[in-house]
């Protein structure tokens, strides 16, 4: 369980989100700009909020009034940027593998094995990043944040730079891995259909604050249509 | 050509290939740091320290040389220290030509660094701390690697400012053929003597062969290491 509380103001954006997600998969909808990325970046640790509380399970990640800030790379937050970010100078393998090497995990074991598998990655270990896909980049992007053995899943729109047919190739893949690995995930959208094939609940974003708040199903119809 | 050299202009060559060798590798530590730091670093006497690393570039050779000799002479305070407890002498010796080199080439060096290491993508330093690694890790792992056609460029660069440096070298360590006499400091002399026409020009054919070699080597694996990213 994902807990949240925080006020945190940048450029013309004024943030302020409280809420428990309970998941397993949480979508965080709404338009571009209001906040959405922003706050997966306070969640990850890659910015900190001026005030609140940020807790994951039993772990206190941020609080501001006791100065507690877990720096990111010990939150065990695995992120799938919108932008994929996968290291240009290594091999598909290395960039699988980065993650779970730093953690020291086996790197050749079942875990290994199955995300190979729910990805379709095998065909591109030796490959680099410039001769990739799209599609393929953001499904090796996933294999990498899910064998560091994350404990949250982060995705920021994973699908927003991809064609209509690519997204449903992308999307089945994310199903797979909902189903088949218990990772929790918050995953940022602006799509209705991705929201409708993926979560459970839903928090809609309006310029920073939680507009809404609830179970996907009674929350989906009260949606604003999306770009996509 | 080669074999046409006198013992003392193939002294000249190998003295300044070794001196220009150790002044690259020796600085290229220090230039990594230096490049780091002004790249990345906010902290006070930032632009003092960017300032200090550029003075070579804009001091005349022959005042950096003078500078060199008052602090690294064998009454200098720093040349004094470094005798008694290191044994290292500077003046009229080779590592003080290497010495001279090194610092000239230094801006050179922690310049094409230094923007080699801000060309690197900040958010891909961001993913690496997702994924566990820390700053040293992350540095290592990822932004040394994107950064090497700089480093590379950089080293490449101070190696052929070594290879042609003159007034810093000649100030502070002379002229001394076998000792501190190197390819420019050669030249100058055979081109001060009368019938050292041929001579002269036989090194400056030298020098210019050794650039030329030292442009294409870095040209190649430069060229290697992009085709590694694309």
């Amino acid at each position: 369980m994902l807990e949240i509380d925080i006020r945190h103001r940048v450029g013309a954006l004024n943030l302020a989100v409280s809420l428990r997600a309970e998941g397993p998969v949480t979508a965080l909808f709404g338009r571009s700009g209001a906040g959405k990325t922003t706050l997966l970046n306070l969640i990850a640790g890659l910015a900190a909020p001026d005030s609140g509380r940020i807790a994951l399970d039993a772990t206190v990640l941020f609080d501001r009034r006791k100065g507690i800030d877990v720096p990111s790379r010990r939150r065990r937050i695995g992120y799938v940027f919108q932008d994929a970010r996968l290291f240009p100078h290594l091999t598909v393998k290395q960039n699988l593998l980065f993650g779970r090497w730093l953690a020291r995990l086996p790197l050749s074991d079942r875990a290994v094995e199955q995300v190979l598998v729910l990805l379709d990655l095998a065909p591109l270990l030796a490959r680099r990043p410039a001769h990739l896909s799209g599609g393929e980049k953001q499904r090796v992007a996933l294999g990498r944040a899910l064998l560091a053995s994350p404990r949250l899943l982060l995705m920021d729109e994973p699908l927003a730079s991809l064609d209509a047919e690519r997204k449903a190739e992308i999307l089945a893949h994310l199903e797979a891995v909902r189903d088949e690995i218990g990772i929790p995930i918050l995953y940022v959208s602006h799509s209705r259909e991705e929201v409708r094939r993926l979560a459970h609940e839903v928090a809609l974003i309006e310029r920073g604050q939680l507009a809404a708040f609830g179970p996907a199903a009674t929350l989906l119809p009260r949606l604003p249509e999306g770009e996509a | 050509m080669f074999a046409a050299l006198t013992p003392e202009e193939w002294a000249a060559l190998e003295l300044s290939l070794k001196v220009a060798t150790v002044a690259t590798l020796a600085s290229l530590p220090a230039g990594l740091a230096v490049a780091c730091l002004l790249a990345r670093g906010r902290f006070p006497g930032r632009s003092v320290l960017d300032a200090l690393v550029h003075l070579p570039l804009i001091l005349p050779p022959v005042v950096t040389g003078y500078l060199l000799l008052l602090a690294f002479g064998r009454k200098g305070p720093v040349g004094a220290w470094l005798e008694a407890h290191f044994g290292l002498v500077f003046s009229f010796r080779w590592t003080g030509a290497a010495l001279a080199a090194a610092v000239m080439g230094f801006p050179l060096m922690v310049r094409a660094i230094r923007l080699s290491i801000e060309a690197v993508d900040r958010r891909l330093e961001q993913a690496a701390g997702t994924l566990g690694a820390g700053r040293i890790l992350t540095f290592l792992l990822v932004t040394l690697p994107l950064a090497l056609p700089g480093i590379l460029a950089g080293s490449v660069l101070a190696f052929a400012k070594a290879m042609g440096e003159f007034g810093a070298t000649i100030t502070f360590v002379a002229n001394i053929p076998g000792e501190t006499q190197t390819l420019p400091t050669a030249i100058y002399t055979f081109t001060q003597v009368p019938g050292g026409d041929a001579a002269a020009m036989r090194l400056v054919l030298i020098s210019v062969a050794v650039s030329v070699l030292a442009l294409v080597l870095s040209e190649w694996l430069a060229r290697g290491l992009r085709r590694r990213m694309d």
